[in-house]
């Protein structure tokens, strides 16, 4: 029973990282129809910054606002210079485009940081919580992590539901063409879309960084988790991507917890999921409509 | 089945996918009848002529360079093998894999652990076994990809390729975990060793065996490739990948042909994966990263999508390039490990690059100047 508590608790808290990161991807995916391979190596990128930080004596908070806003600026950058080119093309092309991206990036940060592992600090404990006589797996850091997420995704509602920009953005993702004629800048809603899902994507590299090791890579696995938890939800929808990352978190922490040696197989667990979802519901569990085929 | 949202309106998609696959669209024979004369008609005669002057060329790089040269050759030989076949899935039907770099490991692993046994059987038994073994792999995930499209396609492949590794690990005792399994390198036949040394004197060594067996599974993989891509099947391939309906209208039930595609290039990518096995002589996972797959990528991107030819081109730059760039880092002042990452970020900035500037690779690109040119000295001639 306590095991079961604890590998749910950490199936959570992990969930909540995948929703963030499976959230930055549905923001890009509604706006432009591209989904970002790159997100996880821009993560990757603004969380080496603020690691360089915290190495020259910043504290752990300047780190994380300096890191999130630095993913903004790269978010606006990267559309505004390679995407835009290629928005609206083959969908082909644009997959290319933001691998190419991936690639590049994580070379940059081995060829600015090395490419070996360093420990990245917590901004809170690491020990569980006292429960009865023993401790379960919820950290004051887990609850750092699900905290912030969920005042993030907060935010995000209160911007598309109740603010003109937020309104903007949504026309400009329903319609182009209509948003256009009515006066919306279509081009700078795209690309403030983009620099904020980097902004989500950063928050959620540096949370799961928290406590851990990084290197250049450390993102690769979190993109396809972020990807299984966005296909799970629908790829179109908010709520979905984080109902999607929840189940994705929970599935594989019990596949990891309750499978002999299956934290090796946890990689797969996340490919069959996503296989028997594209098969059985492709439009995600949540999907209203038929309309949409994968 | 195509979701109009996908492209906002107003952008002419259909005239996209036709500039970054000219490469796959080679004009035939007969279109440039009178040109072509040298040329005989019949394409598979024409294919057999081009086999015979690529072994003659094979033949006399390896004899003219040296052994560190000839290994690298056999590292071109194994990208090409598995380039053409993803070529012939991007290129040719439109299907995105990233996954090609865990089908390699498919048909690497399988050769190792055949070539394990006490009394191995003759090697190309073996590779014919890992070639049947990554298609039945590559069946299986193309019945799952024939539903799919575009991103959705891109990211379950890339679940493959992050995942699949994961095996190796899981089955430590039979997979040999992280270390991988060494791979016993088959030894020169006597007769290959007399034919060297009639024909150039020099020694007949396992690398160069190696480079030579590359060479002639490349040629062999090239030859029944171009042949297919030529064939009704490769029409059909090309009608499935550039107009969905109009396919399904004449008859073509789209996802059979989506299947065969990636059968057949998951077959290559398992003879890749093969030779790779006997030359670096080790199946690792290390070796079969999303890197590797990238890598495939970002060599028939560069080459041109759908064209052996250019697959060729970008897997001797998968190839040549690192040892060269690296240098370069050295040069400026970077250590080694720093400067070993040059090449993959050249590999990425050139991707997104080519796909902005040149989205038909250098093949596509230098077919479409040359159309281009032909036309306008068509229209001169017919106007003056």
């Amino acid at each position: 029973m306590r095991q079961f508590v604890n590998v749910t608790l950490n199936g959570l808290t992990q969930g909540m990282i995948f929703a963030a990161f499976a959230l930055a991807l549905v923001l890009i995916w509604r706006s432009t129809r591209i989904v970002n391979f790159a997100q996880g190596a821009m993560a990757a990128a603004t969380s080496f910054i603020a690691l360089a930080l915290i190495h020259s004596g910043q504290s752990y908070w300047v780190a994380l606002v300096v890191a999130l806003a630095s993913g903004l600026v790269l978010g606006a950058v990267v559309e505004r210079v390679v995407i835009r080119p290629v928005e609206g093309g083959p969908e082909l092309n644009a997959v290319i485009v933001t691998l190419g991206l991936f690639v590049a990036i994580e070379a940059l940060i081995a060829i600015i940081a090395g490419s070996s592992f360093q420990s990245f600090p917590a901004p809170f404990g690491l020990q569980g919580f006292s429960v009865g006589d023993g401790r379960i797996a919820l950290t004051p850091n887990g609850l750092f992590i699900i905290g912030s997420v969920l005042v993030t995704m907060l935010l995000l509602v209160g911007l598309f539901r109740f603010t003109r920009l937020g309104l903007a953005m949504r026309a400009s993702a329903f319609g182009q063409e209509v948003a256009r004629l009515l006066g919306v800048r279509v081009g700078r809603m795209l690309t403030l879309g983009w620099a904020l899902a980097a902004v989500v994507g950063s928050l959620a590299g540096l949370l799961i960084a928290g406590g851990g090791l990084v290197h250049p890579a450390y993102m690769d696995s979190i993109i396809v988790y972020g990807f299984v938890a966005a296909v799970l939800g629908g790829l179109d929808s908010p709520i979905g991507s984080v109902v999607g990352g929840l189940i994705l978190g929970l599935l594989l922490s019990y596949v990891s917890g309750y499978v002999p040696r299956g934290s090796g197989l946890v990689n797969l667990a996340a490919l069959v999921i996503l296989v028997v979802v594209l098969l059985v519901r492709p439009g995600g569990l949540f999907s209203s409509t038929t309309s949409r085929r994968a | 089945m195509t979701d109009p949202r996908t492209a906002p309106a107003g952008t002419d998609v259909d005239a996209a996918p036709v500039l970054a696959t000219a490469a796959a669209n080679a004009p035939s024979a007969q279109a440039g009848a009178g040109r072509r004369s040298f040329l005989p008609r019949s394409t598979l005669l024409r294919h057999l002529i081009l086999l015979v002057v690529g072994a003659v060329l094979a033949v006399a790089l390896l004899e003219l360079t040296d052994p560190f040269t000839n290994s690298q050759l056999a590292q071109v030989a194994y990208y090409a093998i598995a380039a053409g076949g993803l070529t012939v899935l991007t290129g040719l039907n439109g299907q995105i894999s990233l996954g090609h770099g865990a089908l390699m490991a498919v048909g690497a692993y399988t050769t190792a652990l055949f070539l394990q046994a006490d009394e191995p059987w003759p090697l190309p038994l073996i590779f014919l076994v890992s070639i049947a073994v990554t298609a039945v792999v590559g069946a299986i995930v193309g019945v799952a990809a024939a539903r799919l499209h575009g991103p959705y396609l891109a990211g379950a492949t890339l679940a493959l390729a992050v995942g699949l590794p994961g095996l190796a690990l899981y089955f430590r005792d039979t997979l040999g975990g992280e270390q991988g399994l060494r791979v016993r390198a088959p030894r020169p036949p006597d007769w290959f060793r007399e034919a060297i040394s009639t024909l150039s004197g020099g020694s007949g060594s396992t690398t160069k065996w190696l480079a030579y067996v590359g060479a002639f599974w490349l040629l062999i993989a090239f030859f029944l490739l171009a042949n297919l891509a030529r064939s009704r099947i490769g029409r059909t391939w090309r009608a499935v990948r550039d107009q969905e309906v109009a396919a399904e209208l004449a008859g073509i039930s789209l996802a059979p042909w989506r299947v065969l595609a990636f059968v057949v290039s998951a077959a290559c990518a398992g003879l890749g994966g093969a030779v790779l096995a006997v030359v670096v002589r080790l199946a690792a996972p290390s070796a079969f990263t999303l890197v590797l797959s990238l890598a495939l990528l970002t060599a028939i991107v560069i080459g041109g999508l759908g064209s052996l030819f250019g697959a060729l081109i970008g897997s001797a730059i998968l190839v040549f390039l690192p040892p060269w760039v690296t240098d370069l880092g050295t040069s400026a002042g970077l250590n080694g490990t720093k400067a070993a990452q040059l090449a993959p970020f050249v590999y990425g900035a050139v991707l997104v690059l080519a796909m902005i500037f040149a989205p038909a690779g250098i093949v596509g690109t230098l077919r479409l100047r040359l159309l281009g040119l032909r036309a306008r000295r068509a229209a001169r001639a017919g106007g003056g």
